[in-house]
């Protein structure tokens, strides 16, 4: 199977590592992106003039080593940064990847830090060989289903050992408070990771399977440190673009797929909202599920229950992204200004986590939300005017679907997340020139992900390996012959990783003459 | 529909009041939650009613659906195996669906109301999964099992019976047609349809008027024009064989009731090949039977006339005496008509033919004795009982 006409829908991270893939096995690749800029939630935004932030996504891992070897992508590197968790006794507490110090700390709860992490970074390297392959069916099993499944057992048993292996298998379906409550004293400490276990899902500490969101999060840790995006000239992006050129990949931007043009069966191509029509022989989709197979293909042309399927799985998401210009950095008690390029957050106790969700639950956003605040520009200064800054916060939780609307509470929403950051930064507020608040309404509708969600659908049991996005159509290919998933509703889920859009065209070149 | 009442387990139709009269044998059978007769004196003669003048059959219990909006048609040729694009207004088809696996989930009518859309109905309560089936069109769906009202009148002498009862128009009604018309100043709507394999009609009615159809209709008898006999439901269900008919649930598992994997059935595997187009737009199970299609045939569900007086009930069937295991039967009757057992079977195919002999294993009492015996059996491609005045119009008046 070489020199195939290939359309991919979505020039998002995914969609460009897809790209590129294919494009090196001599494939006639275009990327259309509906937006007049290419890298979705990962590229540089522009919020205010003459203030940016360097994406959607603010903290980012390492792309899978894997796939930045094999396609040669030299990204720059950040500075490794920790995570701050803010006290407002000015006492913080500082997470690194096996360390952590400050706070009031218990010389046994440093230690439990670095034998919980240690541990757990196994689980998340243990599960290595299910996410950087097609997840196997469970029935009708090809040779790389079987091999695949071989490794994962092999990885478990052997790599973990009994006593991880055992220590894995209780834990991996149940929640990080009950978890964190056997290892750990300190309330902060916990409140700081069962923050990360939640954060762009509808979940709260005590939410099952919040060991497994918690694991996703610590497989970014297994390739690298958490870094500030380099956004000087959209540097990533640039990078991703680049590799996939080199490839031979031809980009469209401002180019926005109406519809995904089914004939017999068989994706033929796309239309346009232009009205032009464009033929392939094959078509991948870098969209979430629903928009791929309820908007751009049309439930008509699939059967009735997976259509249904697709329509129930759950992508509302939760998280606010909030931008700030600032004409002056802020002080925070107790923070050094190297301190202040950290990754902080908000998130004091599971309690206060777990009381945050409670309000999502009902369709209320946080009364005390849970925050992630980056100060982007310390990264990168070209970010914003000389001297001025800007800051970005993730806010959690607030829901997609809000009672009353988003509408009349977004300011409302803004003022509360600005309030709880004074708090730790007074003056804070005075310093504000503009703002942005992005629920997960806007995000749905500026950068063409339904729900606005982080991960482009809940990453629970149910909605992950071979049952990501649904069962049916978990291997990348569809029910619809030549229409692909390679995005982030397709396994192993989102993220800044580049997985999705690597399995995906794994997949493809492995399948016959499509298959 | 007014307040569920608790104690009353199953409802009653519109017509109770007289087929509670009607009733000698108190022989009830619940259907679809209405209670419903299954023999009103004897079924003898109640068989024989329906091959040799006029039954009238309570149809009520009958899940219906009434489907409107821009995209109804659309709704239902995405929902059934067959072409239904052509179906014009005042007609009537016969239509099967199926779930994603291209198994039949259950089979059933739709008529073509004009401007007031599409009836389907069906054997079994298909509410959820006609809402799961609407995702993406444009139409609504309600329930209206409860809201009509029905009468299957049926046999050689219908046709006379329902004009003597002064409905006109009658005559130009081909099979599959529908007529709305009046009776006694009430508004009926007939359909040439029915489950009998004879001339028959059934006549819908807005609940509220039940009595006064009932009441036109036996009026005829009490002139002294016509016998007219009400029959239960195991009447019906020897006429129906003898039809040909299938029956959803006993003939075999709905896709959606069956527990163990291969135990649904597809529409080929029930002989239904003939009402499964591949020449539309995509519809639910389509890529699955389009699979299954170019493979050889597993297995069918057969008409199968059983040698002998001996009742084949529940019998295994082999390809030789004492041979090997093929099949088994569904449900059997036997026709007084026709003076032979008829029976609905499941046979699977070797290598995609139907097996050259099929043997039953029949086991039967003698005065509480057990006894055991062989019939040859044989598969019938054609219904075993027809008659052309079905589908002769207009009918003959008799």
């Amino acid at each position: 199977m070489t020199n195939k006409t290939i359309i991919i829908i979505g020039g998002g991270h995914n969609g460009l590592v897809c790209a590129t893939y294919l494009a090196k096995e001599g494939h006639n690749v275009t990327v259309l992106e509906a937006r007049d800029k290419l890298g979705g939630s990962a590229s540089k935004h522009v919020f205010a003039e003459g203030y940016h932030v360097a994406g959607l996504a603010h903290v980012i891992h390492p792309l899978n080593p894997k796939i930045v070897k094999e396609l040669g992508l030299k990204i720059k590197k950040g500075a490794a940064i920790d995570t701050i968790s803010l006290s407002e006794d000015g006492n913080h507490l500082i997470l690194g990847k096996d360390s952590v110090k400050g706070g009031n700390l218990s010389a046994d709860d440093i230690a439990a830090y670095k034998d919980f992490k240690k541990e757990f970074r196994k689980y998340a390297k243990a599960l290595e060989p299910l996410t950087i392959n097609k997840p196997p069916r469970l029935k009708d099993m090809d040779n790389k289903d079987k091999f695949t499944l071989a490794k994962i057992g092999w990885s478990l048993r052997f790599g973990l050992g009994t006593s991880s292996m055992r220590e894995f298998l209780r834990v991996g379906g149940i929640n990080i408070y009950d978890v964190l409550n056997e290892v750990i004293d300190d309330p902060q400490l916990k409140g700081a990771i069962a923050a990360d276990a939640v954060i762009g899902h509808h979940m709260g500490p005590r939410t099952p399977t919040t060991v497994l969101t918690y694991l996703n999060r610590l497989r970014g840790e297994t390739y690298g440190p958490p870094t500030l995006p380099q956004a000087v000239g959209d540097h990533f992006v640039e990078v991703m673009i680049k590799a996939a050129t080199m490839a031979g990949v031809h980009i469209e931007k401002g180019a926005r797929v109406k519809r995904i043009i089914v004939n017999d069966g068989k994706a033929g191509g796309v239309e346009l909202t232009s009205g032009e029509e464009r033929i392939a022989d094959m078509v991948i989709s870098n969209a979430d599920a629903k928009t791929t197979f309820l908007d751009l293909v049309g439930a008509a042309e699939m059967d009735a229950m997976f259509a249904q399927r697709i329509n129930t799985t759950r992508t509302n998401g939760t998280v606010a992204k909030l931008h700030f210009a600032l004409n002056k950095l802020p002080e925070i008690e107790g923070l050094s200004n190297g301190e202040m390029s950290q990754r902080l957050i908000v998130a004091p106790d599971m309690r206060y986590v777990e009381h945050a969700f409670n309000h999502a639950k009902y369709g209320e956003y946080s009364e005390k939300p849970v925050l992630e605040i980056t100060f982007p520009t310390l990264a990168d200064p070209s970010l914003a005017p000389d001297g001025h800054h800007v800051m970005s916060v993730s806010a959690s939780f607030a829901p997609y679907s809000i009672k009353g609307g988003w509408d009349q509470s977004r300011s409302v929403f803004s003022h509360k997340v600005l309030s709880l950051i004074e708090k730790y930064a007074p003056g804070i507020s005075s310093h504000v020139v503009a703002s942005e608040i992005l629920t997960p309404k806007d995000i749905e509708q500026q950068f063409n992900v339904t729900g606005g969600h982080w991960h482009h659908g809940e990453l629970t049991i149910d909605q992950s390996f071979m049952m990501r996005p649904v069962h049916g159509t978990a291997q990348y290919n569809t029910p619809i012959d030549g229409l692909f998933l390679c995005g982030a509703s397709a396994h192993p889920g989102g993220g800044i990783t580049g997985i999705p859009g690597h399995n995906a065209a794994k997949r493809i070149l492995s399948m016959k003459g499509g298959e | 529909m007014e307040k569920h009442d608790f104690k009353q387990v199953l409802q009653h139709t519109p017509f109770h009041v007289r087929v509670e009269e009607l009733s000698l044998m108190k022989s009830w059978s619940p259907w679809n939650g209405y209670q419903v007769a299954r023999v009103f004196d004897t079924l003898a003669a109640e068989y024989f009613a329906v091959r040799s003048s006029c039954t009238v059959f309570d149809v009520t219990p009958m899940e219906k659906y009434r489907i409107k909006g821009p995209d109804a048609l659309d709704f239902l040729n995405r929902l059934v195996t067959r072409d239904v694009s052509k179906l014009k207004p005042g007609r009537v088809t016969y239509v099967a669906w199926c779930n994603d696996e291209g198994r039949v989930l259950d089979d059933g009518t739709i008529f073509h109301l004009g401007d007031d859309g599409y009836r389907l109905c069906a054997q079994h309560h298909q509410l959820d999964w006609l809402m799961i089936s609407s995702l993406g069109f444009d139409v609504s769906i309600e329930e209206e099992t409860h809201d009509v009202a029905a009468l299957s009148v049926q046999g050689p002498t219908s046709y006379s019976v329902l004009c003597a009862a002064g409905i006109s128009g009658l005559e130009e009604l081909k099979p599959f047609g529908i007529l709305n018309t009046k009776i006694d100043d009430v508004d009926v709507m007939v359909s040439r349809t029915g489950f009998t394999g004879d001339l028959g009609y059934e006549v819908w009615v807005d609940p509220r008027h039940g009595i006064t159809l009932w009441d036109a209709i036996f009026s005829v008898k009490e002139r002294g024009l016509y016998d007219i006999k009400p029959i239960g439901l195991d009447a019906l269900e020897m006429v129906r064989i003898e039809a040909g008919f299938i029956m959803p649930g006993d003939d075999f598992i709905t896709a959606e009731t069956a527990v163990r994997a291969d135990h649904d059935r597809s529409p080929f595997e029930l002989g239904l090949e003939w009402a499964v187009s591949f020449d539309k737009p995509y519809y639910t199970g389509r890529r699955a039977l389009e699979l299954e299609k170019s493979q050889p045939a597993k297995r069918r569900l057969v008409k199968l006339s059983v040698e002998g007086n001996k009742e084949p009930t529940d019998s295994f069937l082999y390809d030789a005496k004492n041979g090997q295991r093929i099949g088994a039967i569904k449900t059997n009757i036997w026709s007084p008509i026709l003076k032979s057992n008829l029976a609905m079977a499941d046979i699977d195919y070797k290598n995609g033919e139907a097996p050259t002999e099929i043997w039953a294993e029949i086991y039967y009492q003698k005065e509480l004795e057990w006894k055991s015996t062989w019939a040859r059996c044989e598969i019938s491609d054609k219904p075993f009982w027809s008659n052309k005045r079905r589908s002769q119009t207009p009918p003959n008046r008799v």
